[in-house]
C-alpha cells in the first residue's frame, strides 16, 4: 500500500510525519535541529529517500542538512572531514557566494533598499530547496537577498545562476517586509530548460536556456502599492503553483490578488473571483485535476490572519473565479493564524490530499481533496513549510 | 591545548558534549584557534565567522578570562591562561530572540 511522508519546517525544527495510503493514523518524529528555523525540507521525485533542508539561525547563519534515508539519519555535507580532493570542499555546504566574476557578476552589486537607495547584496539564508526532477544530487537553491543557486553534488558546494540577479531590473529589486527573498522555484518537467522562478518583491522570472538568461514575467500583474503599478518589477510575489502536467498554465498568490497565467507567464489576468479577500501566501494545484488550485485568503497584510477568524481553504474546480470555501474540520471561530507561502503541498494518492501548515502549529490534512479536515498535529512550533512525498 | 567553550546549538552541530580541545601551532590568536577549530570540525565554518569577511557573526562574543575579548583584533595574542588551557576561550550567543 502506498504510503505518505508529510516534511515539516518550523520556527523551531523539522518534523516528519508519515502514514499509510488512508492518511488516518500518522506518526511523528522530530524535532530535527531543534531550536532552529527550519525554512524548508523537500525530497528528491529521483530519489524518495534523499531529503535536503535548510536549517538557519539568526546567531549561527546557515546549515544545508542532507537526508539518505527518508528523514531517519541527516549529515551537513562537508561537515565531516574525508580525505582526498573532497577534503578541499569539506565546510562548504553552506557557502553561498555571489558570483562577482567578470564575465558574470560584474554588474551585480546593489539592489533598493527599504528608504529607496541602493544597498549590497547580502546573504541571508535560503528560503527554499528544489531538487532536480531527475538527478538526487542536483538541488536548486532559492536564497535571501535574492539569487538562484544550484549543487550538483549532493549540496556539498553551490554555484549562482548569475544571470538572474545581472538581469537589467536588478537594482531595482527591492525586499518585502520578509526580506528580499527568492522563494519559489519551479522546474518545468517538460522542458529542462526552462525554469520559474518569484522574488518578494521583484517579481516572477522565467529562463528558457538553462538559467544563463532571465526575463522578468509580471506583464498584467497590477500593484496598487509601488509608485509605477504595472512596472516590469517590484511586484510582492507570494507563490507559484503548476500541474506538472500542463506546465505552462501557472497560478499565482500575489501579496494581493490571485492570478493566471495560460501562456507560461508572458501574461496574467486575475482570477480571484468571489474570495472573501485575495491577500493570502499559499496556493496549490490538485494533483490529478489541472483546473482545481486551493488558497487560504488571510485577511489583509495589516492582519495576516484568517477573515472573521474563519479558517477557510477555498477551492476552484474552475481553474479560478468561482471559488468554494472548505471549511469541514477546521476552526470557525477564533482562529488567528497564518499560512505561510510554502506550507501547502499535496500527495499523488488517487484520492488527492492536501496539506497545510499554520503559524499556530497545526498541520491540517484532507484526503478527499479538500472536502474534509483533520490536524495530523496540533502544537508544534509555527510552521514555515509543508511538503509531501507520496512513497510506493 | 587550547580549550574552547562552544554554544550548545554548535555543540549540537559538530556532535561534542562538553569543551572541545585544540592543538594550535605558534601564537594562539582567536584567528589560529578558530582556524584550527573549523579544521576540526568544517560543519562550524560560517557559523561563527563570515565565510567571506571572516568577520565574528554579529550575534556572538567571544570570552576569555572573565574579559570580552570580540572586539580585539583577530591576530592579537590570546591571554597566556588561554594558551596553556588553564582558561577555556568562550564563544557566547548572545541572549536575545525568541
Amino acid at each position: 500500500m502506498s504510503k505518505v511522508r508529510v516534511l515539516v519546517g518550523t520556527h523551531k525544527g523539522a518534523f516528519v510525519l508519515e502514514s499509510d495510503g488512508k492518511r488516518e493514523k500518522w506518526d511523528v518524529s522530530g524535532p530535527y535541529f531543534a531550536g532552529w528555523e527550519i525554512y524548508h525540507v523537500k525530497g528528491s521525485p529521483a530519489d524518495p529517500n534523499r531529503l535536503y533542508a535548510s536549517q538557519t539561525s539568526g546567531w549561527f547563519g546557515q546549515v544545508i542538512q542532507r537526508s539518505n534515508d527518508g528523514g531517519k539519519t541527516w549529515e551537513a555535507p562537508g561537515g565531516d572531514i574525508k580525505p582526498g580532493p573532497e577534503a578541499m570542499k569539506a565546510g562548504a555546504s553552506n557557502k553561498f557566494m555571489y558570483d562577482t566574476s567578470p564575465e558574470t557578476g560584474k554588474p551585480l552589486t546593489t539592489h533598493q533598499f527599504y528608504d529607496g537607495t541602493q544597498h549590497p547584496w547580502e546573504f541571508k539564508r535560503v528560503w527554499h530547496l528544489e531538487p532536480s526532477l531527475t538527478d538526487p544530487d542536483t538541488v536548486y537553491a532559492g536564497i535571501e537577498d535574492a539569487a538562484l543557486f544550484r549543487s550538483t553534488d549532493g549540496g556539498l558546494t553551490w554555484h549562482e545562476f548569475a544571470g538572474l540577479r545581472g538581469h537589467d531590473s536588478g537594482p531595482r529589486w527591492q525586499p518585502g517586509a520578509g526580506g528580499m527573498c527568492l522563494h519559489s522555484v519551479i522546474l518545468d518537467p517538460s522542458n529542462p530548460n526552462r525554469i520559474f522562478i518569484a522574488i518578494s518583491a521583484a517579481g516572477a522570472f522565467r529562463t528558457d536556456d538553462g538559467g544563463k538568461t532571465w526575463k522578468p514575467i509580471n506583464k498584467g500583474l497590477h500593484s496598487g502599492f509601488i509608485p509605477e503599478p504595472t512596472a516590469e518589477v517590484g511586484h510582492c510575489i507570494h507563490h507559484i503553483a503548476i500541474h506538472p502536467s500542463r506546465p505552462g498554465v501557472l497560478f499565482m498568490q500575489k501579496h494581493w490578488d490571485v492570478m493566471r497565467s495560460d501562456d507560461a507567464g508572458d501574461s496574467w489576468h486575475e482570477v480571484s473571483g468571489n474570495l472573501p479577500t485575495d491577500f493570502g501566501f499559499v496556493i496549490d494545484v490538485h494533483a490529478h485535476e489541472p483546473e482545481t488550485i486551493y488558497v487560504v485568503p488571510i485577511k489583509s497584510d495589516g492582519e495576516h490572519y484568517p477573515p472573521e477568524g474563519k479558517l477557510r481553504v477555498y477551492r476552484s474546480r474552475t481553474g479560478g473565479n468561482e471559488w468554494e470555501a472548505l471549511t469541514n474540520g477546521l476552526p470557525q471561530s477564533n482562529c488567528y493564524v497564518n499560512v505561510l507561502r510554502d506550507a501547502m503541498a499535496v500527495d499523488s494518492l488517487e484520492s488527492c490530499g492536501v496539506y497545510f501548515g499554520t503559524t499556530g502549529g497545526q498541520v491540517y490534512a484532507s484526503a478527499d481533496a479538500g472536502d474534509h479536515w483533520t490536524p495530523i498535529v496540533h502544537d508544534l512550533p509555527a510552521v514555515l513549510s509543508v511538503e509531501v512525498q507520496t512513497l510506493p | 591545548m587550547i580549550r574552547v567553550a562552544l554554544p550548545a546549538h554548535l555543540r549540537t552541530l559538530a556532535h561534542v558534549s562538553g569543551e572541545v580541545e585544540l592543538e594550535v601551532e605558534g601564537q594562539a590568536t582567536q584567528r589560529s584557534v578558530l582556524d584550527a577549530l573549523e579544521a576540526r570540525y568544517p560543519v562550524l565554518r560560517g557559523t561563527i565567522r563570515d565565510h567571506v569577511t571572516q568577520e565574528r557573526r554579529p550575534f556572538l562574543r567571544f570570552f576569555a578570562c572573565e574579559e570580552d575579548l570580540s572586539l580585539e583584533p583577530p591576530d592579537a595574542p590570546l591571554p597566556d591562561s588561554v594558551s596553556s588551557g588553564k582558561e577555556a576561550f568562550l564563544i557566547i550567543g548572545a541572549i536575545a530572540g525568541g
